[in-house]
């Protein structure tokens, strides 16, 4: 009896084919469904503005994770972590270079990716994504990578250095124990990253062993366009007025079945969602972005009601494109978001994966636009 | 009382006999203390430390009941994990929803909670619930057809009672209507028509337990869905057989009677199973689907009206028997529209299929007897043909449902 009735979606065509009198309770339940369709889905967003829920809840309605990460157990903060620059120890070698010093340790951590969803991660420095290092162009760079964690790793750094500095087998892949200090050139100027190339590859990226590096340019090595360089240098005045964030879209698949169950940018699915990013209206905007997802071909940004410039990789002064609302990154692709809402009015602007399914497994955040920092 | 009674020995002195009784209930004691010991000792000094490999608890989630309505949805879920555990994430359609935990909280092992998503469901369209566990599990569950849970109002109790009277009540009257005709029957048409009765009956008990093991693989792993159908089948055909041999072998109306029961319990788990399929918006129940049931039951009312031929039951037996027979098809259809859990439906065909097993071999045993050939009345021509028509009426009206 229960095969006769067990569904088919060719048999949804009996509903319309002439139901008995005794079939009426179908019909009751269509009507009533009918009605409650667009009831659900229309009423979430008044109901949200009059139970007061945050002002972000008008704009997804319902559809978001539930709860709130546990920041101080992760031992890191998606809203810090934006402009958590790690620019190491500076110091001069002899020839009167300047030489600048990163320490980075890899360890095993569980980290909690979504409100009560832990995962167990591999980590730089004990945080997904792994510290956000920054160095000016022509720098000599000492990473001292000490393994800590339970698997070899290494640290491969998109830049240009010798063969022996690569970070691949036989050339800086450590056991755990061991230490290694990768020594090059802070070349070329731009917006990089650097992750583990131990194999197999992809279970250590999706683990969480990346970073971003960004190298500043320095403005005496371009000086027709001195003062762009300038503002791309951290530390330098034209750079203070510059609101920089650092942001890494990356994603967790928790069943390890080669498909993501929760999407990002820094780590948290939804964190910039529920605690919008404080943006002030009329200073620039610039974002050190880069794709590290794993499993999926390529990732999105798509910034609401404005337009920004794109400098794909970040190894130039002027944009690779200019006025446009959408960039796709492939894996390990990364470049720099130059925009402003000096023009709007104050609110809430939404980014986002303009992947849906991203977008609505965790990828999405919010600038909140204000005239000043309270 | 008891104390005192302890006392007043003491007070007499035991004697040699209670004094055994005494030891005896002691020894009793010895391997229950050694249980509790080890039991004692397995969590106090945690011997099992050294299989503790890092490897995450065993989790495992069944959703029992799903209920769309104008809120949205509503899933009852049980946990059967090795340690309670949490839904920390649901997703509909592969996005994050907002969600309810009634109650809130982690979900202890063989416990259940409601997780309640407002959820915008489509009408007529499929939808996909994942729940993501704090370790990262996920568990599924579809959604074939999203239809609005039928609700308990007076309307849709009456129609679906009108539904369950054709496919449940109807066929058995129609079948006992053959009765007046069938009364003037020879030994041999008598032959014919128990065998066809046992024809239909076996039918009816492979459906039924094939029913019931499919709702028992669907239920929640911790009730151990096969085993519970052997014995909950076991225990109400020993439970029907010594019932109805307490004033020796039932024949005439006490037969006919247990044969209604069976069928009866059959048919509550039919209605139980329209009654689900309309829950997961599966019933689109056209009209050759109802009159194909509605066929395919007749036989059950002549089965009924068989071993009654020789007897002269009043208009009222009829009734009762046709109420008992086909009545439970109504109420199974009622239980099974509020979307109850997978457990209970198999749990009442199995009841069921002992029922249905029950009268096949009572039955038998009356067609021997009346027969007087005994054994050998199974192998005569009437009763083969009986048995071949009974079972190819059941297999040929069933392809008319079939889909």
């Amino acid at each position: 009896m229960r095969h006769w009735l067990s569904f088919d979606p060719s048999r949804r065509g009996f509903l319309g084919a002439g139901l008995l009198a005794a079939g009426g309770a179908v019909l009751t339940a269509k009507n009533a469904a009918g009605q409650s369709g667009h009831g659900a889905g229309h009423q979430a967003t008044p109901a949200a503005g009059a139970t007061g829920y945050p002002d972000h809840r008008a704009a997804h309605g319902a559809m978001i994770t539930i709860g709130d990460v546990d920041s101080e157990r992760n031992g890191f903060d998606p809203t810090a972590m934006l402009t958590d620059w790690d620019t190491g120890t500076l110091s001069t070698m002899p020839d009167g270079r300047r030489l600048r010093t990163f320490e980075v340790t890899a360890e095993d951590k569980e980290i909690e990716i979504a409100p009560g969803v832990m995962f167990p991660a591999w980590t730089y420095n004990g945080r997904v994504p792994g510290p956000a290092l920054r160095a000016v162009e022509g720098e000599r760079l000492r990473i001292v990578f000490k393994n800590n964690a339970s698997h070899p790793h290494s640290m491969h750094f998109h830049g240009i250095h010798a063969a022996r500095m690569d970070g691949i087998p036989g050339a800086g892949l450590i056991n755990p124990g061991e230490e290694f200090v990768y020594e090059f050139d802070a070349k070329p100027f731009g917006c990089h990253l650097y992750h583990c190339h131990a194999l197999p590859l992809a279970r250590h990226i999706h683990k969480g062993m990346y970073g971003l590096f960004v190298i500043d340019p320095d403005p005496t090595r371009h000086p027709d366009q001195a003062d762009v360089a300038r503002s791309r240098l951290l530390g330098a005045p034209e750079n203070a007025e510059w609101q920089e964030m650092a942001m890494v879209m990356n994603a967790f698949d928790t069943t390890f079945d080669g498909e993501n169950e929760f999407y990002a940018c820094n780590t948290i699915a939804h964190c910039y969602a529920k605690k919008p990013i404080k943006v002030i209206r009329n200073r620039p905007v610039r974002i050190y972005l880069v794709n590290v997802t794993e499993f999926d071909p390529i990732n999105s940004f798509h910034l609401h009601a404005n337009f920004f410039d794109y400098f794909d990789q970040g190894t130039t002064l002027t944009p690779t494109l200019k006025t446009v609302d959408l960039i796709v990154q492939c894996q390990a692709q990364r470049g720099i978001l130059e925009f402003s809402f000096k023009e709007h009015e104050t609110g809430l602007y939404m980014f986002h994966a303009h992947q849906s399914e991203f977008t609505e497994l965790g990828w999405m955040g919010m600038f909140d636009v204000v005239e000043a920092v309270s | 009382m008891n104390e005192r009674l302890t006392t007043e020995s003491l007070e007499t002195g035991a004697t040699p006999a209670s004094e055994r009784r005494r030891l005896n209930l002691l020894w009793l004691l010895v391997p229950f203390a050694v249980l509790g010991l080890a039991i004692a000792w397995l969590y106090w000094a945690n011997p099992l430390s050294s299989f503790n490999n890092g490897a995450p608890p065993v989790e495992n989630l069944t959703v029992e009941r799903t209920i769309l309505d104008q809120a949205g949805l509503r899933l009852l879920v049980r946990a059967g994990g090795s340690e309670p555990m949490s839904v920390a994430q649901v997703q509909v359609d592969a996005a994050y929803w907002e969600f309810t935990q009634d109650p809130p909280g982690l979900i202890n092992r063989g416990a259940t909670a409601w997780i309640i998503v407002p959820f915008p469901w489509v009408l007529g369209e499929a939808h996909a619930v994942t729940f993501v566990t704090s370790t990262g599990a996920t568990f599924g569950h579809e959604i074939p057809v999203a239809i609005a849970t039928p609700v308990v109002t007076s309307g849709n109790l009456v129609s679906q009672a009108v539904l369950g009277a054709f496919v449940g009540i109807l066929p058995v009257v129609v079948g006992l209507m053959f009765y007046p005709a069938l009364r003037g029957a020879g030994p041999a048409t008598m032959n014919f028509l128990l065998a066809m009765t046992i024809g239909l009956l076996g039918f009816l008990l492979v459906d039924t337990i094939e029913d019931a093991m499919e709702f028992a693989g669907e239920s929640a792993a911790i009730f151990q869905g096969p085993a519970m159908v052997v014995l909950a089948a076991a225990a109400s055909f020993l439970l029907l057989m010594g019932v109805s041999r307490r004033e020796g072998r039932p024949t005439g109306l006490a037969l006919a009677t247990y044969i209604a029961i069976g069928i009866g319990l059959h048919n509550l788990g039919e209605g139980l199973a329209i009654g689900a399929a309309f829950a997961a918006g599966a019933a689109g129940l056209g009209t050759f689907l109802v009159m194909g049931f509605t066929l395919h039951n007749i036989t059950e009312g002549i089965g009924i009206a068989a071993p009654i031929l020789k007897v002269r039951p009043s208009l009222w037996t009829f009734a009762g028997l046709a109420l008992v027979a086909g009545g439970p098809a109504v109420i199974g259809m009622w239980i099974g529209s509020l979307a109850y859990a997978p457990h209970w439906s198999a749990l009442a065909l199995a009841v069921g299929a002992g029922a249905i097993l029950q009268v096949v071999i009572e039955v038998g045993l009356y067609l021997m007897r009346s027969d007087g050939r005994g054994s050998s009345a199974l192998l005569s021509p009437p009763v083969l043909a009986g048995l071949a028509a009974g079972v190819g009426f059941m297999y040929l009206t069933a392809m008319l449902v079939k889909i």
